[in-house]
């Protein structure tokens, strides 16, 4: 009786995550029909698809712009959080230290603070050192989220990592340097991919702060938003989608690689 | 270049808090600061840019002031956070489960699906959500094609409100909780079972209390990002709901009143500070109940 029950109980969980995951992508699945449907405005059913907004938005030189600005910010922030969260991640999670556990809360602040309200106390504190916002800034906003968000997902690499191997290494003569090229960036890369895949994404689609701290400048999901509060064109929800596309092949080839490192390095474990 | 500074002679570093400067830096020049420029700002003169040169207590007497009617939006703020907080408890905990125990060698998709959305920003949700509730919108369309009169006008609500929160922060409920319900070691449940107990009793004596940092982490996160959400209400809720970060927001944009935007942001982070840091508190003596 009891197999029934938890059969019965197994097949309500399944329904009911499926149930909320279809209607988590709906909303995505609505803004992707209204981009390709003709038309000024949408209206349900959609009588005629066509790629024309597709096409607008494509060749649309103001949203050229954005796409560059996007880009260049996530870029830079990527590479910039790697580099912070890698050390940050070591202090977290590798060495015993008299200020861990402080470090460790205070680590996790922003990520439990509400984005609007650091993105406008980020503008205050701009304007009081006299620093007009830009696109700059705006990258800086960014890394105070995202270091954070990121060192926790190099952090979970380095607490399955070993010491004694690093210890070994030096004790062999390895200097320093060798042995962090050789023994502890191998051993942290998936880590350290998936974290840089984080803040890529997040700061792709990160709205809140970019809204307040680029000044003149703007990003996607910023201009999304403007367009949004006054003068809808269907170009919204087909730049919406564009974006949306370009996060989930970044995710799917970014999941790939990782999947290909991992394998290689097994294969390398197995051979050597 | 890394070894030459690494090896320096000066006061030596124990190589944890070496590893820890540049975040430590990066948290307090962009974190920390900010914070402190909003207090200062907050005892600066009403409508004046005199940040540490004027002190004085006008805009929080202004806010606390009977005829000031800011405080409904803090109401709203909280109640609002905490409805999305009940509801999400209650949606993501079979999930969570599900994760844990039923999806099996699937539960690593069905991860992926829910961590997908958070890349997509989320004014492009939750405008995905308003074709969907909006007049001639899929709903209202759908139903109209099946011969109804019409979908039920849901937009423009306090109601789709709490909805577009719901939504933005299943994620961070979600994950938490999936991690503190990992933390039930199943030889446990089993043993519970092999006694006698029933269900609901292995439910309330061993899976709740062992689970519960999990689900502590992912009530307090996301009560504090709904606390201080503004998408939403704008939106979806089309400011039939006024937040208490848009009162913020507006102060600092339209009104141009920096001292009292910064007042009400440091009555707000107060508030969400003192329950993180009390709930913080409460998480560890948990955990040392439960280390044994």
């Amino acid at each position: 009786m009891q197999t029934v029950g938890r059969t019965r109980t197994h097949f309500l969980i399944r329904a009911w995550t499926a149930f909320v995951v279809l209607a988590i992508y709906l909303p995505i699945a609505c803004g992707a029909l209204a981009g390709l449907s003709k038309g000024r405005y949408f209206a349900f059913p959609v009588k005629i698809l066509s790629g024309e907004w597709w096409g607008k938005t494509w060749d649309s030189l103001e949203i050229q712009v954005l796409v560059q600005n996007s880009v260049l910010i996530a870029l830079i922030v990527t590479v910039l959080s790697v580099l912070f969260a890698f050390f940050g991640a070591l202090a977290f999670a590798r060495y015993p230290w008299k200020g861990r556990r402080a470090f460790q809360r205070l680590l996790l602040l922003p990520i439990f603070f509400p984005q609007p309200v650091l993105g406008l106390a980020l503008l205050l504190w701009f304007n009081a050192l006299g620093i007009s916002p830009t696109w700059k800034t705006a990258v800086v906003a960014h890394l105070v989220w995202i270091v954070p968000v990121v060192t926790l997902v190099i952090a979970i690499q380095v607490f399955s990592f070993d010491p004694v191997l690093e210890e070994a290494a030096s004790d062999l003569g390895a200097s320093r340097l060798f042995t962090l090229r050789t023994v502890t960036l191998p051993i942290l890369w998936p880590g350290i991919w998936s974290g840089a895949l984080f803040a890529f994404l997040l700061s792709w689609g990160n709205f809140p702060l970019s809204l307040y701290t680029a000044g003149a400048d703007s990003t996607i999901p910023k201009w999304l938003y403007s367009k949004m509060v006054a003068g809808y064109t269907p170009m919204v929800p087909a730049l919406g989608t564009m974006s949306t596309l370009t996060a989930a092949a970044l995710l799917l080839g970014g999941g790939l690689i990782r999947f290909l490192i991992r394998r290689r390095a097994e294969l390398r474990a197995r051979e050597g | 270049m890394a070894d030459t500074s690494l090896s320096a002679p000066g006061p030596k570093l124990s190589p944890g808090l070496r590893a820890s400067l540049p975040v430590l830096f990066l948290l307090i020049a962009g974190f920390l600061a900010p914070l402190l420029t909003v207090a200062a700002y907050a005892f600066a003169t009403p409508k004046s840019f005199d940040v540490f040169r004027s002190f004085t207590l006008e805009n929080l007497s202004a806010i606390f002031d009977p005829n000031n009617t800011v405080w409904t939006s803090f109401v709203w703020s909280l109640a609002l956070a905490f409805a999305c907080v009940a509801i999400l408890l209650v949606i993501c905990y079979p999930i969570a489960f599900g994760l844990n125990k039923v999806f099996g060698k699937w539960s690593g998709f069905v991860s992926v699906l829910f961590v997908f959305p958070l890349f997509v920003s989320e004014n492009v949700r939750l405008y995905g959500w308003v074709l969907f509730f909006i007049k001639n919108g899929v709903l209202d369309g759908a139903l109209k094609w099946f011969g109804f009169s019409g979908g039920p006008e849901l937009l423009y609500t306090p109601g789709i409100t709490l909805f577009g929160m719901i939504y933005v922060y299943l994620p961070f409920m979600l994950f938490p909780m999936t991690l503190g319900i990992a933390m039930i070691p199943r030889d446990l449940v089993d043993a519970a079972s092999d006694l006698g107990a029933g269900r609901l009793m292995i439910w309330r004596e061993i899976e709740l209390p062992l689970a519960m940092p999990g689900i502590l982490i992912g009530a307090l996160l996301t009560f504090v990002l709904a606390a201080g959400a503004v998408a939403e209400a704008k939106i979806l809720g089309g400011q039939s709901v006024i937040t208490i970060t848009q009162d913020i927001e507006v102060a600092f944009t339209y009104a141009q009143n920096w001292p009292m935007g910064s007042a009400l942001a440091l009555i707000l982070v107060l508030i969400v500070s003192g329950l993180a840091l009390s709930a913080m508190a409460r998480l560890d003596l948990d955990k040392i109940l439960g280390k044994r």
